[in-house]
This record gives C-alpha cells, structure tokens and sequence, in this order.
C-alpha cells in the first residue's frame, strides 16, 4: 500500500466529514493524520474483527480532539460502518460523539480531556509486561497538551519502569487554540524534557510517512526504556489556507473553502497515480 | 474493642485473594503503609505498582491496567483519591468505564487534626455524582471482607471509603448479612428509621439501643450501599416510620443524607433530618472528638431523635 496516498485519502475524507457534519478539528487532525495512517496501516497489529485479541497492540488518542482523523481511518480500515459514521457524526443520537469513546470499535479509552492519554497508556503497558505479552502501546498528544502536568506524572513513570513496549507521539505543529505554543505556554525544548525523565527521544520530521515509519522501527527495537517520538508537523498539513493558522484549529470550511480544499488534496493525490 | 481496622481486612482479602487471581494488582501512591497494604507489597511485589506521590497517574495508570484485563485497586488517601484524581476517576474509570476499584482510605475525617486537607468529606458527592461509578462506605471489619470479596467478582468501577482506625464491630463474625445494594437492616423498629453509612453505623446501633429504654422503637438501615443507594429500603422506611434521621462523615451537601431526602420527597414524603459534618472546615480533634462536637454519636443521635420525633 502506499501510505503516502493514503494519507491524502484520509485527508480528503476528514475535511469531508468535519465540513459535512459542521464541527470538528481540522487543524490537529490534518497534523496528526501521517502518523495514524502509519499506525493504522503498517506499524499496529490491529484488526476490527479481534478487538478482544489480548495481544494486539493498543493506541490512545490523547490529543482526543483530533477524532476525526481517527474515526476516518477506523472507518476505512472497517472498524464500523462509513456511511454511518458521515450521515450522523456529532448528530443528535450518534453514537460518533466529538471525542473519542470506547463504546466504538476500534477505540480503547475514551479521551477528550487532554492529559490523561498517556497515563492510561503507561497502563497498559505495564500490564503488557505483566502478562509477559508482547504488544505494543501507542499514545498520540498534542505541543499544547504538554502543558498538563499530569503528562509528566506519566512520563516520569513509564521511564521508571522501563516501559520498552510503550511509544509516545508528541504532535508539535507549534500552535494550540490561542496562539503559538511559545507564546502561550513555553513547549520548547521537548527533546530535553523527556530525555532528562529517561526516555529515548527521537526527533523528525512529522509528516513524512518514512521518517515516521523509521523513527517506529527504531522504539520497537530500544530497550529499557520508553520512545517518544517529537513529530515536528504542520498544523493543517495538506491544504494551503489551512496550514500553520491557529484560527483553524476547529474552523470549519465554508463551501468555497471545502471545494479548495478537496480540490488541492484530488490534486496532490492524482501525483500518486 | 475491635483492633482490626478496616483497611488490615482489603490487605488481608486481597492478599488471599491474589494468591490464585494473577489479575489483581493494588496500586499505591506512597501509601502502602498508611493503606495497610504492606504485607500485601511484600508479599505479592509482581501484582504491587508504587505510582510515587502522582494520584492523577496513579488512577490513570488503573485504568490502562484495567482496559487490559487487570483488576487494579488504586488505594490512596480518600481525600487526595476523590479531589486530586477526581478528574481521572471521572474520564478514565467512570465514563471509560473501566474495572477500577479505587480505595479511598483514611477516609472522612480519620487524619482529624491533620486539617481540612486530608479530609475527605465531600467524596459522596463528588464520586457519586459521576455515572458509572458506585459509592460504598462499609461499616465494620466483617462487612468491608464482604463488600470487598463481593466486589472483586465484577468489573465495574467503584470507590469505596474506609476510615483510618479500627472501628467497633457491628456484625458478629460468622453472621454478617450481605446483599450487594441492599441495605443491611441492623434492628427493626417501627417509630423511627435511622440511616447511617461507613463507621457511624455503630453509633446509629448504639444510639438504636438507647431509644428502645426510652421506648422509642427504633430501625436501623447500613446503607454501605450509598450509590446505588437502596431505594427500596428507604421508601420502605419513609412509609413505615415516622421520622428518619441519616447519620454520615460527609458535609451537608451532596451526601447520603440528601439522596435519601430526595428520594423521599419524590415518593414518600416524610420528615429526614441529616444529622451531617458542617458546610465549613471542621473543628480540630480526633475522629471522635469531631463526631460528638457535631452531633453525629450515638448520644447527638439520641438527642436528635427525641427532639424531632
Ligand atoms: C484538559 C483540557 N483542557 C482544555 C481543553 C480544550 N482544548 C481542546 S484542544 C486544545 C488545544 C490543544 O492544543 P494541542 O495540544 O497543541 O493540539 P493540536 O494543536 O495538535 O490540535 C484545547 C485547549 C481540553 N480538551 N482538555
């Protein structure tokens, strides 16, 4: 499969949904989407029919927000009915609510509230080395989220007990809902914090399939501690008016705006043709 | 005078209990020892997780222990378990709904003089308010195995409030009767009901006791079950007796006293007085000390039931 088309898929599909249902979070989800669709599609031992599998990996959507990216790729991957999912997302009655929740197949915790992702996370992770059971936990938040403390109770946990199975996303587009991360809360320096805790930081590019792709293989392969991964991405990624503007944040296209959109995005993915 | 304080019990069944279920975990906060839990950790090190003094991790770490089919006790302090963490047992047990079984010891007023603090006097309503999280404050040492061995055999969340020190028994040992969310009806009477919940249950016997030399025929209800609270018991109580007085650890707002009265507003209107901790930080002293000063002994029970019935 070619990931990278994918992508733009996925891309397509999340500017649909938010511009058809009125809501959503376009800038984190089109950051966010690279490293999904890695997950989703190559790293994750994960299939919609074996949610009860005790051995499949797990991922927490911590920047909970970003749903619609997840919802778009479970869909697609057969976690739950498409069609559903766009006819009812947000409605009154939808069981596709605006944060993730474990009601829906394919989602392990419900999120939403920022900072609470990667405890669970070290959660399941040390019950993975409990059971001697070898999957994998993903958790995925936000530059902004990082301003919670709670993230760091958990950090300084999954280094003290060598969580080697566990592997965080760090979603560093710079912007938040109000402004730059540096001007609202200083999140510089990511790379410096997490390693004084302990842990194996890997730093790249966030929306490039392959960096994302390498930077997974090398936290399979480091033990003894656990991997965060700095994806340095473009809020908005893909769509140009879109891109690195805080005031996306959870903007919703108007008409004009949603036929640029899917036309940059029928564009790019013509290139993968 | 029973030395063996509730907590010593959840050590001692959990302990036995783990010997055979490999899925039981107890996380602690730096607490193992004033949780009672450390022969527990000795004993049991690969099912012990010390979360350090992070109490918002130490529920979200149950929970992802939970979400993969471990049975993960959090005990930590009741006062920090119920505000601090309050925003985890909300999203990461409750509406995740997740197999966690969070401990909140020395609760109430037990660290007494240690201040407002370490009291937790508002985790009924603060707990119970969520959806999905049940509430039980267990009365004696018999009752806490109970309640405990009971609850270790589903997978839904729970808080359950223990105080620090030993309590007089209520049961005997041997005949302790127990129905999960049935209150335990104590004594019979017919005049007044008093409904009490955690460690003041002894003082509602007690005070039970006094009353029937004074000929006031007197039902008490444990109602360890404060959520889901025994409706039936108390509409059953609202119709039969006269007057019912709740007795709890618990300020005046949002505990079990006011379920009852809003349960017997809507369907058996009847008077309730709350016998309650005040809307204010508490007098300094020990626990007992700060039940008499309020009222809430079995002496301030008698006192309020002779007054209002
Ligand atoms: C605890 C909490 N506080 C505030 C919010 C509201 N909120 C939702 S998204 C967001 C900004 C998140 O910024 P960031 O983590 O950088 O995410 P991204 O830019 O990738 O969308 C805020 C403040 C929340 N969901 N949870």
């Amino acid at each position: 499969m070619n990931l990278e088309a994918k992508a733009v898929d996925i891309r397509k599909d999340i500017v649909d949904l938010i511009y058809k249902a009125g809501c959503g979070h376009i800038g984190g989800d089109l950051s966010v989407t690279d490293i999904l669709v890695d997950l989703y599609y190559k790293q994750m031992n994960i299939d919609p029919q074996k949610m009860d599998d005790p051995d499949r990996d797990r991922f927490v959507l911590s920047k909970g927000h970003s749903v619609e990216a997840l919802y778009c790729i479970l869909a697609d991957k057969g976690f739950f009915d498409k069609k559903e999912l766009f006819d009812t997302y947000s409605k009154h009655l939808s069981k596709f609510i605006g944060h993730p929740n474990n009601k829906i197949n394919g989602v392990e915790m419900n999120t939403g509230s920022l900072g609470h992702g990667l405890g669970v996370a070290v959660g399941m992770a040390l019950a993975g080395k409990m059971d001697k059971r070898d999957y994998r936990v993903y958790a995925v938040l936000g530059d902004g989220e990082m301003a919670e403390g709670s993230n760091w109770e958990a950090i300084n946990a999954g280094a003290h007990y060598k969580l080697d199975n566990l592997t965080a996303f760090v979603d560093r587009n710079r912007l938040q809902i109000s402004g730059t991360t540096e001007e609202v809360m200083t999140a510089d320096s990511q790379e410096e914090r997490w390693k004084s805790f302990g842990w194996n930081v890997i730093s790249i590019s966030g929306n490039d399939m392959n960096a994302i792709d390498e930077a997974v293989d090398i936290a399979k392969e480091t033990k003894d501690r656990p991997t965060v991964i700095i994806a340095n991405t473009t809020k908005g990624c893909g769509v140009s008016f879109i891109e690195n503007k805080a005031a996306w944040h959870h903007k919703v296209p108007t008409k004009a705006e949603y036929h640029q959109a899917m036309q940059e995005l029928s564009e790019r993915r013509a290139q993968y043709e | 005078m029973n030395k063996i304080a509730n907590k010593q019990v959840i050590n001692d069944v959990l302990l036995a209990e783990s010997a055979t279920d490999k899925d039981i975990v107890v996380l602690c906060s730096d607490s193992r020892g004033s949780a009672g839990m450390k022969s527990y950790a000795e004993q049991r090190p690969e099912q012990f997780v010390e979360m350090g003094i992070a109490e918002q991790n130490l529920v979200s770490v149950a929970a992802g222990l939970a979400s993969c089919g471990k049975k993960p006790f959090a005990v930590s302090p009741a006062s920090f378990l119920s505000t601090r963490s309050m925003e985890q047992a909300k999203v990461d047990v409750a509406y995740s709904n997740t197999n966690v079984k969070l401990i909140g010891i020395s609760g109430g007023v037990s660290y007494g003089a240690l201040g407002m603090t370490h009291h937790s006097a508002t985790d009924i309503a603060t707990m119970g308010s969520m959806p999905n999280m049940r509430v039980y404050l267990p009365s004696d040492r018999f009752q806490t195995e109970a309640l405990i061995k009971s609850v270790l055999k589903d997978d839904k969340p729970a808080y359950i409030r223990i105080g620090r020190n030993a309590v007089e028994d209520v049961y005997e040992e041997g005949h302790v009767p127990f129905a999960l969310d049935k209150a335990t009806v104590v004594r019979e009477g017919t005049d007044v009901t008093i409904i009490a919940c955690g460690e003041l249950v002894g003082d509602a016997k007690a005070a039970a006791e006094e009353l029937a030399q004074k000929g006031i025929s007197t039902r008490v209800l444990d109602m360890y079950c404060v959520k889901p609270i025994d409706k039936e018991a108390v509409i059953q109580a609202a119709k039969e007796t006269k007057l019912i007085v709740t007795v709890e650890e618990h300020t005046m707002y949002g505990g079990m006293g006011s379920m009852v009265a809003q349960i017997t507003a809507a369907n058996a209107p009847v008077k309730v007085v709350n016998l309650t901790l005040p809307d204010a930080p508490v007098v300094t002293g020990k626990s007992r000390e700060i039940f008499k000063y309020y009222g809430l002994d079995a002496e301030g029970i008698v006192k309020t039931v002779t007054e209002q019935l």
